[in-house]
């Protein structure tokens, strides 16, 4: 390791212990594919003049970017689009897209971006814009009623198995594949995800998985350093790296003060989100049930048979029981949404999973207080993990074990199979998508918010962001909390099997009822397997089976 | 008009039989069968002004609408009865499969329907309370206050507001636990953690509150259209025999006004079994299930977890029970009524 990278990373708070490991990972991802955490040290020379040019639209610390912004960035990122479309080409094209409006995030930068690519090809974009938790229904609604009435949808991987699985969706020319550069994007987004049945489908435009950020003040305040050792405290006070240091520092802080402000620990997301509030139990409980042996744990990859009453996951879900009287009085009432900006970024609450976006919002957006006192590392680990064949809970040698949450797998778009038969619109379709893919395009998208996160192994290089006005230590210890997520050897890959929201979106319902106290956690557990049981009946066990283990590689 | 119906009749059971896979002419959509009952709908009001004359021309005045009832009520009610007895998940590769009671046995055992439908009638019973206060306030807009246009239009705003709206403003922002000005007060009154949407009992209130909020109006506005009709002469003559204001109520104004408040009360009622925008909005029927109704549990049945077929049999299920109870309730307050004039 370079002595520069040692001594950024120990400024970002890292001990000597972590950068070994960290070392050695770089080491096992730089073998495995080439890239990864090696691109951190790649000099800001590599950063071309455009992307030099649009990182500064409007500026980090700047305010918000705007429409105008957006289309600035389309403008000067369609060099690409015009390598292989000629001005005016799709004249008289009509596209429909389909997407989100999250956060006035999305679709909303995807209207600016596409703007001037409508301008230059000629074509006009209709726009469909859904609510996060509409957006399972609205699809499934559209494919099962025979009424797919968009051209382009922005769609996350999970979803790949009802709609690829089913014929609805266009296979990537080969020239899209050139143009977004494809082998940049890193290694876990790779295929199998974005195929089905060998056949490519998707323009990777995000990476998605489940980080753990903190807040830095909290961690090296000498007052709570000491209350902590007063009250016999277990280690010295700092960043926990397990769930079971997460849950005795959130009992701890209760009640606790910082610059007289209450201080809270961990913030849970108890309320149903659509399906995606099951990913934060999912992230409490991978380090306890993904075991490194094995690459399942959420099913049974021989039977299907859930794993979700397994002690690993009773043990999570009683850990959020066991938590959320230390938390904020109305927790129960709050969904992911709310813990990740209306609490973490106004200051409320020292410890949060969440996609990358918070990472890439706490500088960024108008309403963070907390842009110069967050941390980021990989989820924490268990100091045992449950091992399901031998039903014993093992401790590693290795020491805790880790097991970052692969959740969701980024968004990407697809183009709709309903287009192949115009050849005019099927190339103006795919030359949207791959607009939007594109690789300048995508370092601005992972800079400010946007709603994607770094996707690319291009996206890591730090010189780079610091160019753009990022702190040096803050950007450091957040990309390194996105790549070692995506580049660890035990990650926990999401399944892409059909109707997993259902399977999420029942859980949670049931999960709601447990942590209100209706039902002890075992209890709450064997009630969402037996639901999942009938679920994967309902939808053909036969096939889940065959579609969970390729999703798993298997 | 024979040529017609049996131009129909063909279409819809070659398209039967299409997507049954039975056979290889049809259609992609039902869309062709829909522009033969529109014709075969022509059909039959020519024939029935030349087979019936002036009484053909008179049914022409009610033919339009009856087919169309039957196309946008009838049908969809009984093809939804069908689907009620099928297991249809959107995501399942072989589609909707009949499936007999199977659905109705599963929502008689099922914990969250019957949950949400408890909270039904708790929701319900506080229609009570707020015919209370509409009644309070249509009192008091009848009475020669000042200001009085003003504060018509003032309160009845709730009700020209969405409930989408209502939860946002009120349930996510005023009452927000942390900054939320409700909230603030109430800290300042002494309630510690002012946290209305965490405790079962207080989160129902809650919601109870947020909904009344919306629709005391529109009780209020019927009550008060019902106190400006009411004769004068009455309430004078009252006065003249001596009976104080109090008096004058009990005994004249609400008797009189009964007619007009069981009106009121069961169209809220109506509106009230229909509660679920703010509940998806503020709580999605935390915490756990306390604040459900059954349209937002069929809500996330239906949209989170696609389940067609069972999510339309609680529908049914649900709509059954409402046309049970309100002709019960009509019958109750018809005879409530009568025996109080």
């Amino acid at each position: 390791m370079r002595t520069g990278l040692y001594e950024k990373l120990v400024r970002a708070g890292a001990t000597r212990r972590d950068i070994l490991k960290g070392a050695a990972s770089m080491a096992a991802i730089a073998a495995a594919s080439g890239a990864g955490l090696g691109a951190l040290t790649r000099p800001a020379s590599a950063a071309s003049e455009l992307r030099t040019k649009i990182l500064q639209i409007p500026g980090v610390g700047k305010g918000q970017p705007t429409d105008a912004d957006f289309q600035k960035v389309g403008e000067l990122c369609l060099e690409a689009t015009k390598a292989n479309v000629k001005e005016g080409e799709f004249a008289g094209v009509e596209l429909t897209f389909m997407g989100l409006n999250n956060q006035n995030l999305h679709n909303v930068l995807f209207r600016g971006f596409l703007k001037p690519w409508e301008t230059y090809t000629g074509a006009k974009i209709n726009w469909i814009d859904l609510a996060q938790a509409d957006y399972n229904a609205r699809l499934q609604q559209s494919i099962a009623t025979g009424t797919v009435d968009f051209d382009i949808i922005e769609m996350g991987a999970p979803f790949e198995g009802d709609v690829c699985g089913k014929g609805l969706t266009s296979e990537m020319p080969d020239w899209v594949k050139e143009q977004i550069d494809m082998k940049d994007v890193v290694a876990y987004l790779q295929p199998p995800v974005g195929t089905w049945n060998g056949k490519q489908y998707r323009v990777t435009v995000d990476g998605d998985a489940h980080n753990f950020n903190y807040r830095t003040d909290v961690f090296a305040d000498a007052d709570l350093a000491k209350a902590w050792k007063d009250g016999g405290g277990e280690g010295e006070w700092g960043v926990p790296k397990t769930w079971q240091q997460v849950q005795a520092v959130t009992k701890f802080l209760k009640g606790k003060k910082l610059k007289d402000q209450d201080v809270f620990g961990y913030l849970d997301a108890p309320k149903p989100w659509g399906g995606f509030g099951f990913y934060f139990l999912g992230s409490r409980a991978s380090a306890y049930a993904k075991h490194p042996d094995d690459k399942a744990w959420l099913f049974d990859a021989d039977t299907m048979k859930p794993r979700v009453n397994n002690p690993a996951w009773v043990r999570a879900i009683q850990d959020v029981i066991d938590a959320l009287p230390s938390e904020p009085a109305d927790q129960i009432n709050a969904d992911p949404n709310t813990t990740a900006f209306q609490q973490f970024l106004a200051g409320t609450g020292s410890m949060v999973t969440w996609w990358g976006d918070v990472g890439s919002n706490v500088k960024t957006n108008d309403s963070s207080v907390v842009g110069d006192v967050t941390g980021f590392s990989i989820l924490p680990g268990s100091d045992d993990v449950y091992n399901s064949k031998t039903g014993a809970w093992d401790k590693l040698a290795s020491g805790p074990n880790y097991a970052p949450n692969c959740a969701y797998l980024g968004w990407g778009v697809y183009v709709m199979a309903r287009v192949d038969a115009d050849e005019k619109k099927k190339k103006a379709a795919w030359s949207a998508a791959a607009h939007l893919g594109g690789k300048d395009l995508s370092i601005w998208t992972a800079m400010y918010p946007s709603g994607f996160q770094p996707y690319r192994n291009s996206h890591f290089d730090i010189p780079e962001w610091v160019a753009a006005g990022y702190d040096e230590a803050f950007i450091t210890s957040y990309l390194k909390s996105e790549s070692d997520s995506y580049n660890h050897p035990n990650a926990a890959i999401e399944p892409r099997i059909p109707g997993i929201f259902q399977y999420y979106s029942a859980a949670e319902d049931i999960l709601a009822n447990t942590f209100a106290g209706k039902m002890k956690a075992q209890e709450g557990a064997d009630a969402i397997a037996a639901a999942w049981e009938k679920l994967t009946d309902q939808i053909g066990r036969d096939n889940q089976i065959k579609l969970y283990k390729a999703s798993l590689g298997m | 008009m024979s040529v017609a119906t049996l131009g129909l009749l063909s279409m819809i059971a070659l398209e039967i039989l299409y997507k049954g896979s039975a056979d290889t002419i049809g259609f992609e959509t039902w869309r062709p069968v829909v522009y033969a009952y529109v014709l075969w709908g022509v059909a039959l009001g020519i024939g029935q002004v030349l087979t019936r004359g002036e009484d053909g021309q008179r049914a022409l005045f009610l033919l339009p609408a009856l087919l169309f009832t039957i196309a946008m009520v009838i049908f969809p009610t009984l093809f939804g009865f069908y689907i009620a007895l099928t297991d249809w998940n959107l995501s399942s590769f072989s589609g909707r499969r009949f499936n007999g009671l199977d659905n109705f046995w599963q929502m008689l055992g099922d914990p969250y329907y019957r949950n949400a439908l408890f909270n039904m009638v708790l929701y319900v019973l506080a229609v009570a309370v707020e015919y209370v206060i509409a009644f309070g306030l249509a009192l008091l807009l009848n009475a020669q206050i000042r200001a009085r246009k003003f504060f018509r239009v003032v309160f009845l705003m709730p009700l020209m507001l969405s409930p989408v709206a209502v939860s946002w403003m009120i349930g996510k922002s005023l009452m927000e636990y942390r900054f939320g000005p409700a909230a603030t007060l109430a800290r300042h009154l002494g309630w510690e953690n002012p946290a209305f949407f965490s405790d079962p009992i207080t989160a129902r209130i809650a919601i109870m509150v947020l909904d009344a909020w919306t629709f005391i109006p529109f009780m209020m506005i019927m009550l008060l259209a019902g106190l400006q009709a009411m004769s004068r002469e009455v309430l004078e003559a009252a006065r003249v025999d001596g009976a104080n204001a109090w008096q004058t109520f009990w005994q004249v104004t609400f008797p009189l006004m009964l007619p007009v408040s069981v009106t009121a009360v069961i169209l809220r009622i109506i509106f009230k079994l229909k509660l679920a925008d703010i509940i998806i909005t503020v709580t999605s029927g935390g915490p756990g299930g306390a604040t459900d109704s059954v349209s937002s549990f069929i809500y996330r049945e239906y949209r989170d977890r696609s389940n067609v077929g069972y999510g339309t049999m609680l529908a049914m299920a649900y709509l059954v029970i409402i046309v049970v109870f309100v002709t019960w309730l009509l019958k109750f307050a018809n005879r409530f009524v009568r025996n109080v004039n």
